[in-house]
């Protein structure tokens, strides 16, 4: 089974986060909110292993849940 | 108003057990003479069963109601005689547009597979498909073999005692009892059999209101699938355009969940809905309107005891993926051999619980995916609109998101790998869309299609190689069908049975799913999958 990557893997992180950010100025929430479901699956078609988007989906999940 | 709903099909008669001095006897009762009923009657007498039909109406259901006929429902037609008229009558489409808002975002061509004799469906008003059902039946009635079909006879009463069943039957001419054997209740979603004998139906409701309307127009639509989510013509919801036979159009609207059903049903309503959707230079008629909600449920257990539940009765789907009668004619498919089998002392009764197994299985595979396919068309929350639309905005760009978007998926037969009566698989190198378990696929011979070359009881397929005959095993005769392949010919066939073997057996059930599968003839191993496949070795 492949594991999901989830130490760093970009190489140079920040610059990766502003151009998250700048994607999204100026949009409204639900523009917003639509192009963060289109990212989610591009990426995911990507990734395209069902074991690896599990994991993925877990690992988001338990890191918004209170401890 | 087309007149085949006027005219009785079977209309009432006064049958002899109406002033016999004592209930009469049958061994099978199908209560219903829908698609699902009738299908069953017709397998029967072709097993050697004589059947009562008892039905409440004399007439064809009301409206188009089930208008796409899969194609593992035409095979299932072929072998029970009527296969060629419904292929005759119905309308076939290869290419589909999707539109969400104001665009197409794209078009997809089904491309079916070449080498089956069927299409992978058409569509067809369920009128004419039960109508053609009658008519199988009277030419059935012609032969030996009687399939008795009785308009307004309402079942009132059902009484099980556990080998037989006691029921009450009410018709113009008052009410009589009869006895049965076996009794199959075809008698639909709302089954009233279900309801007397207080079993239980539960699932999931989707809180949503569709309207149907079938309409006669001239116009030149292509005959195509259309369908649309969130048009300009029908804010937040979706909708459908699909052809039938005789120029009309199935128009299928979502209208959501707070409205006014009976005001939506008025022409005044309707018909301005319509001439937005379609134009307003397009002349029209409306044919038949109706507005439905539906529910993905399922009995627990479709068999109980000598009570037996098919089609509607026994599950509903939501209509998205035509499911519905496609499935019932699998049920029938399914249950008729067995039940053949039972009466003639061949299979132990016990054979009769892998029509639950199997059918539950294929229940919820219908289920799952038509429940799949409403979240899409139907989000049910903020955030599963949101994805829906972002599968739909990137389908217009990306070939990707296409196969995500689910505006319905064809129904495909379902398979028995794995269940109890499937045998084992001794073909190495064979091709895993015949493995045991699976629907027989058809392939082109050089005379003819493979499946109109299989029995009506078990068949023994042998490719390039042979088996002893004339064969009987458990007492049942073994069809044999002897072909051959080579580099130029039956290629496809090899293709579907051989893979990379070189030669192989093949054992197939009367409903035409594969038993077992070995690399070459070995009489105890046949035996013995014979045995698997009438449930002799539970």
């Amino acid at each position: 089974m492949s594991t999901l990557i989830l130490n760093p893997n970009i190489p140079n992180g920040d610059d990766f986060y502003e151009k998250l950010l700048n994607a999204h100025e100026g949009l409204s929430k639900e523009q917003s909110d639509a192009l963060n479901a289109r990212l989610i699956l591009v990426l995911s078609n990507h990734i395209g292993d069902m074991d690896i988007l599990e994991q993925a989906l877990n690992a988001a999940k338990t890191a918004g849940q209170s401890s | 108003m087309n007149k085949i709903f006027e005219t009785p099909l079977y209309p009432y008669y006064q049958s002899v057990d109406q002033t016999a001095s004592a209930p009469a006897h049958h061994s099978v009762v199908v209560i219903g003479a829908g698609p699902v009923g009738l299908g069953m009657a017709i397998d029967l007498a072709q097993h050697g069963i004589n059947v009562v039909v008892l039905d409440d109406n004399d007439k064809v259901s009301f409206g188009s109601r089930a208008i796409c006929f899969a194609k593992r429902t035409l095979e299932i037609a072929d072998r029970l005689g009527f296969g060629d008229k419904l292929v005759d009558k119905g309308v076939q489409w290869n290419l589909g547009k999707v539109f969400f808002d104001e665009r197409k975002v794209y078009e997809f061509n089904l491309l079916a597979e070449d080498g089956h004799a069927r299409p992978a469906f058409i569509n067809l008003q369920q009128y004419y498909f039960e109508q053609y059902l009658v008519e199988r039946v009277q030419e059935i009635n012609s032969g030996a073999q009687k399939i008795d079909i009785r308009g307004k006879n309402r079942v009132s009463a059902i009484k099980d005692h556990g080998t037989y069943s006691t029921l009450t039957v009410t018709t113009p001419d008052g009410e009589y009892t009869i006895h049965a054997d076996w009794v199959i209740a075809c008698d639909g979603a709302g089954s009233p059999t279900r309801s007397m004998m207080g079993l239980d139906f539960v699932g999931r409701v989707f809180e949503d209101n569709f309207l149907i309307a079938d309409v006669t127009m001239e116009a030149d639509f292509p005959t195509e699938r259309w369908f649309w989510f969130d048009p300009p013509f029908n804010r937040g919801q979706s909708a459908l355009l699909h052809k039938q036979p005789d120029g009309v159009w199935r128009i299928d609207l979502q209208l959501g969940w707070d409205v006014d059903k009976e005001a939506e049903k008025q022409p005044d309503r309707v018909i301005p809905r319509l001439k937005s959707m379609l134009g307003d230079d397009v002349k029209f008629e409306l044919e038949w309107v109706s507005i439905y909600t539906f529910q993905c449920r399922r009995m627990e257990k479709f068999r109980h005891g000598n009570v037996i539940f098919a089609g509607d009765s026994a599950h509903q789907v939501s209509p998205f993926g035509a499911r519905g009668a496609n499935s019932g004619l699998q049920d029938v498919d399914n249950l008729s051999w067995k039940l053949a089998h039972v009466i003639k002392g061949l299979a132990p009764d016990t054979l009769l619980d892998s029509y639950d197994d199997e059918r539950i299985h294929g229940a919820d595979e219908n289920i799952m995916n038509s429940t799949r396919s409403t979240d899409f068309i139907t989000p049910k929350s903020d955030i599963s609109r949101v994805f829906r639309n972002a599968v739909l905005d990137l389908s217009e760009h990306h070939a990707f998101a296409r196969p995500l978007v689910n505006s319905g998926r064809l129904s495909m037969p379902c398979n028995y790998v794995g269940h109890s009566l499937t045998g084992e698989d001794a073909l190495a190198g064979g091709p895993s869309r015949s493995q045991p378990g699976m629907p027989c696929p058809d392939a082109p011979l050089d005379n003819g299609f493979l499946l109109s070359k299989l029995g009506g009881g078990f068949t023994l397929m042998t490719l390039n190689t042979d088996a002893p005959s004339p064969y009987e095993i458990e007492g049942i005769e073994i069809t044999q069908l002897e072909l051959s392949v080579t580099s130029d010919t039956n290629k496809t066939l090899g293709d579907r049975f051989l893979g990379t073997a070189e030669r192989a057996v093949y054992l197939i059930r009367p409903d035409q799913h594969i038993v077992a599968r070995w690399s070459e003839y070995d009489a105890a191993r046949v035996q013995m999958a014979v045995a698997t496949a009438l449930g002799k070795t539970q």
